[in-house]
């Protein structure tokens, strides 16, 4: 264990993105070479600055061990907390030979130097979903008597320290800056997913039917990679949909439990997804004869521009589209044994990070880094649907 | 002018409970903080609440472990108060949406907590303070329409009109640098503890004493501000914080030799004991050269004898915070920690309305000073002081409000003359010192001089250098000539704040000549109750500080020794 406290200070060299919004000038970049040991952090980097340095570095920050969520920034292109990225570690992952590069979140406005207002994006989103719980009447006496897991299961959401670094690189709110996004996606879980909450059905319904809702989401992942909490933003939208889907039987205007439905029913059918079926089933019903209903037709003419464009690039090809993928007899049977058993279970099996399902793990081979995201651990096990987008 | 019936300064969760309840009670609230209310302090608070909630417990049982915890220096009338309204409102808490991890029966589940005779500690896995802390956040977005938040608006001083009573305060923008004078019927500090004065600290950047400053300068009484907890689970190099739970689940100190050294000065509850005892014997274990780890500087905090599966659902912050920032997969190998600055017990002085001794000023949290903490504060009751001592702050502020008139007074000359103090900080010439390097000596001779042992000779030291600093800070200069997020020009105006408070400190400490609570005095190692069963204020007159004494309230339990 000895390991992190031993290794002497280093230099190293961080660039930062500047910007002075009363000075009339572009943003600039600025390099700064520090003395810390490669287990610090980029904050402790950027402090050590802008103590010795340059007093007018804006940064937001107080706790320095990632639970306050102030200090949302990129390293490197990539969002994260800068308390909570090791200096060796952003040195290794640096793109200009071993320079940190530290720019400000992306996807909200900038202030100052590091510092975006998040009001006029992140806390305006979280607003978007009733963000308080709407308790079931009467109110006890005592607390509400409710399932231990339950309490545990939304402690994932609970963790969100707001900080901002899921919406940074969000891609579906770049291409659409309505969409409510994963940070208040994930806040809205932790009511959908508490038994105390009074309105689940109405919650689904309205993140549902709302075009820039549940089904905005493009399932890239990005928010997954960028929570320092491990919250699993994209999961959380995921479970929304299951949770609407399959206990609600929400059916949404958006298309997007049609889409899910089509979508896993292809590849059900076919090992494999068959592109070209997609979108008729999607809107004129879940089998073949989908695409002679008219709302289909009508989508298809005006998807027509990008289908044309489709066969000209050769990303589609006629045959490709009147015959689905063939995969071998045995795969498509093993594929269709994951359905059958997941379809089989009696309930939905769901995994959260605070819930391991087993008292004792393994112990690791070797002894993890320190720097471990814990992505892994976090992917969640799903049933149904899993592995659908828009 | 912003004008309100209660002005709230801090948003952390002494600051939003007394918003709500200022509200509720038909106020009109306006909450204001330096930071965005969700990164305020208390969102690090891990390990819980207490509250006799359990069918088996008695709040009794909880006050009379507070007044042994606070080496019988806490006043009892508002233990009494914090410990028997605790249950309902955790309660109030959990019917709002905290969620509160429950036991198999489906009812909040409480865990074990040092200095308790029993498990009363209700909890959020180990992110307590920051599910409350954003959970009362909820109820602010929801109640926005009666309380107006001003999120990133520093304070720069209080107002007090010509009666002194405290009429609102002066505050600057962080984001534009416009200057405001708020009025106010009332104003409720809330803005936290002084940790800044200390380097290490488990306190964010952010937690500079502001309040127990502004209140000071404006004539407020501090009081028990020689009582300073060190942590004793600490990581080694940067101070963060590894929650008491962690021991509550059952985890071991050991020393370099593997022995549980607890055994030896709190043979019964050994881990559990009260914070100022176990960082004392853990001290004592290095200052003997049985540390671990470089310069044998740490001891073992040993998380593994807890099930895994255990730590991982109840102890997720610290399995990361371990593997974060100090390399070490907890479950599976010991980690090094040592004692460190985390809490101030004082503050400003208040009854248990959370009212100063001067009119239309309150305090409630860190802050303040009720006392309910003494010598020092176990465990899990922070969280419970900032939220029964904040609620009732909200409301005989919203009380106070319904019965007077709005405040009258010239606000220009006041809002002119904090702008000019301003100005004349971004004008200094780079002379003399960095702001950033006075701060840095500060903090390091606190930890020197005022920590776990002291002494007269130290302590001397310690008051001498603040003097200095103090000299030097008056001309220390900043970079940053902007006015939009000058954090550079508010980080002066910090270290003036923290100078103060550290000053306070270590004049009280220097008076108390006898050890109780988190005050050791190698030169007097015992408790005196004869000479200093009371407690210490310290007053602004003019420039100069002086010390007085007042009395501590005893109702039920008379001081007998304390073991554990």
């Amino acid at each position: 264990m000895a390991e992190a406290h031993d290794r002497p200070a280093e230099s190293f060299t961080i660039r930062l993105r500047r910007y002075d919004p009363q000075s009339g000038d572009a943003p600039y970049w600025d390099e700064h070479t520090v003395q810390l040991e490669p287990h610090r952090s980029v904050l402790e980097a950027i402090l050590q600055a802008r103590d010795r340095f340059d007093g007018s570095i804006g940064i937001r920050c107080s706790c320095r061990q990632a639970i306050c969520g102030s200090c949302g920034v990129r390293v490197n292109g990539e969002p994260s907390l800068a308390c909570h990225t090791h200096l060796d570690a952003a040195k290794s992952s640096s793109l200009r030979g071993g320079v940190i590069e530290i720019e400000p979140m992306g996807n909200m406005p900038v202030i100052k130097d590091l510092i975006v207002d998040m009001d006029a994006v992140h806390w305006k989103k979280i607003q978007r979903v009733t963000p308080w719980l709407l308790a079931k009447q009467p109110v006890p006496e005592r607390e509400y008597i409710v399932d231990k897991e339950a309490m545990v299961d939304v402690t994932q959401t609970m963790a969100c320290i707001q900080c901002g670094a899921c919406v940074s690189d969000c891609l579906a709110m770049e291409v659409d800056p309505g969409f409510i996004g994963p940070a208040a996606l994930a806040k809205a879980y932790r009511f959908v997913g508490d038994p105390r909450d009074d309105q689940q059905f109405e919650r689904l319904n309205d993140l549902a039917q709302d075009p820039q809702g549940i089904f905005d989401c493009t399932h890239c992942f990005k928010c997954v990679e960028a929570c320092p909490k491990d919250v699993n933003p994209m999961g959380q939208i995921m479970r929304l949909r299951r949770v609407a889907i399959a206990d609600h039987d929400i059916v949404d205007v958006n298309n997007g439990e049609r889409h899910e439905a089509a979508f896993a029913t292809l590849v059900k059918d076919n090992g494999l997804l068959w592109e070209a079926e997609l979108l008729p089933r999607s809107y004129g019903g879940n089998s073949w004869f989908g695409k002679f209903a008219p709302p289909a037709g009508k989508e298809l003419l005006s998807s027509l521009p990008a289908i044309l464009k489709a066969l000209m690039r050769g990303k589609v090809t006629p045959m490709g589209a009147l015959k689905p993928h063939r995969i071998p007899a045995g795969d498509l049977k093993a594929v269709q044994s994951i359905y059958e058993k997941v379809e089989g279970r009696k309930e939905r099996y769901e995994l959260n990070l605070y819930i391991t399902g087993q008292d004792e793990d393994p112990a690791p081979a070797a002894h993890a880094g320190a720097i471990a995201t814990g992505g892994a651990e976090t992917a969640q096990v799903t049933a149904e649907q899993e592995g659908s987008n828009q | 002018m912003p004008q309100h019936d209660v002005l709230i300064i801090g948003a952390g969760l002494a600051g939003q409970r007394a918003a709500l309840a200022a509200a509720q009670n038909g106020a009109s609230v306006a909450i204001m903080s330096k930071v965005h209310p969700v990164r305020s302090h208390s969102v690090a608070a891990a390990g819980g609440i207490n509250a006799a909630i359990s069918v088996d417990d008695d709040w009794h049982s909880h006050a009379y472990d507070t007044v042994k915890g606070s080496d019988f220096l806490g006043d009892q009338d508002a233990i009494e108060v914090m410990c028997s309204e605790a249950p309902a409102e955790v309660m109030h808490l959990e019917h709002i949406g905290v969620t509160f991890h429950r036991n198999e029966k489906g009812e909040m589940d409480l865990r074990a907590f040092g200095g308790a005779s029993m498990k009363r500690t209700a909890y959020v896995a180990d992110i307590t303070g920051q599910a409350m802390l954003h959970v009362l956040y909820e109820q602010l977005m929801k109640h926005h329409e009666t309380v107006e938040r001003y999120e990133e608006w520093f304070t720069t001083s209080l107002l007090l009109d010509e009666e002194g009573r405290c009429a609102g305060a002066i505050a600057r923008d962080v984001r534009s640098g416009h200057m405001e004078a708020f009025t106010a019927k009332n104003v409720i500090l809330a803005c936290g503890g002084a940790g800044q004065c200390y380097k290490p600290t488990t306190n964010g950047l952010i937690v500079t004493g502001d309040g127990i400053a502004m209140a000071y300068r404006a004539g407020a009484p501090l009081m028990d501000m020689e009582m300073v907890q060190y942590h004793p689970t600490c990581l080694v190099e940067t101070g963060i914080l590894i929650t008491e739970g962690a021991r509550g689940e059952g985890a071991h100190l050991l020393n370099a030799n593997g022995e549980r050294f607890m055994e030896k000065s709190a043979p019964n509850k050994m881990e559990l004991a009260s914070r100022d005892v176990v960082s004392r014997a853990e001290q004592t274990e290095i200052n003997e050269g049985r540390g671990v780890g470089p310069g044998g500087a740490g001891i073992f905090l040993d998380v593994t004898v807890v099930p895994r599966k255990r730590t991982l659902e109840a102890l997720r912050e610290i399995v990361n915070l371990g593997r974060d920032f100090a390399g070490v997969d907890i479950t599976r190998e010991p980690i090094m920690i040592r004692p460190g600055q985390h809490y101030i017990m004082g503050g400003v002085k208040t009854d248990v309305d959370g009212r100063t001794p001067i009119e239309g000023l309150y305090a409630a949290g860190e802050v303040a000073c009720v006392s309910v903490h003494g010598g020092n504060r176990l465990g899990a009751n922070s969280l419970l002081d900032t939220l029964i001592f904040g609620r009732r702050a909200g409301e005989h502020a919203a009380d106070r409000a319904a019965s007077i008139g709005p405040p009258k007074l010239d606000t220009a000359a006041h809002l002119r003359n904090d702008m000019q103090r301003i100005d004349e900080i971004i004008s200094r010439p780079h002379d003399g010192r960095r702001v950033s390097e006075i701060k840095s000596e500060l903090g390091e001779e606190m930890n020197r001089h005022a920590a776990v042992y002291r002494d007269e000779e130290g302590l001397q030291e310690a008051l001498q250098t603040i003097e200095r600093l103090r000299e030097q800070a008056a001309g220390a200069w900043i970079d940053d000539r902007g006015t939009v997020f000058n954090q550079d020009v508010l980080g002066a105006l910090e270290l003036g704040f923290l100078i103060d408070c550290a000053q306070a400190t270590v004049l009280a400490a220097l008076e108390r000549k006898e050890s109780r609570g988190a005050q050791f005095r190698t030169d007097y190692p015992e408790r005196n109750d004869e000479q200093w069963l009371k407690h210490i204020d310290v007053t602004l007159h003019g420039e100069q500080p002086k010390v007085s004494y007042s009395p501590v309230t005893i109702t039920q339990w008379q001081p007998e020794e304390r073991k554990y």
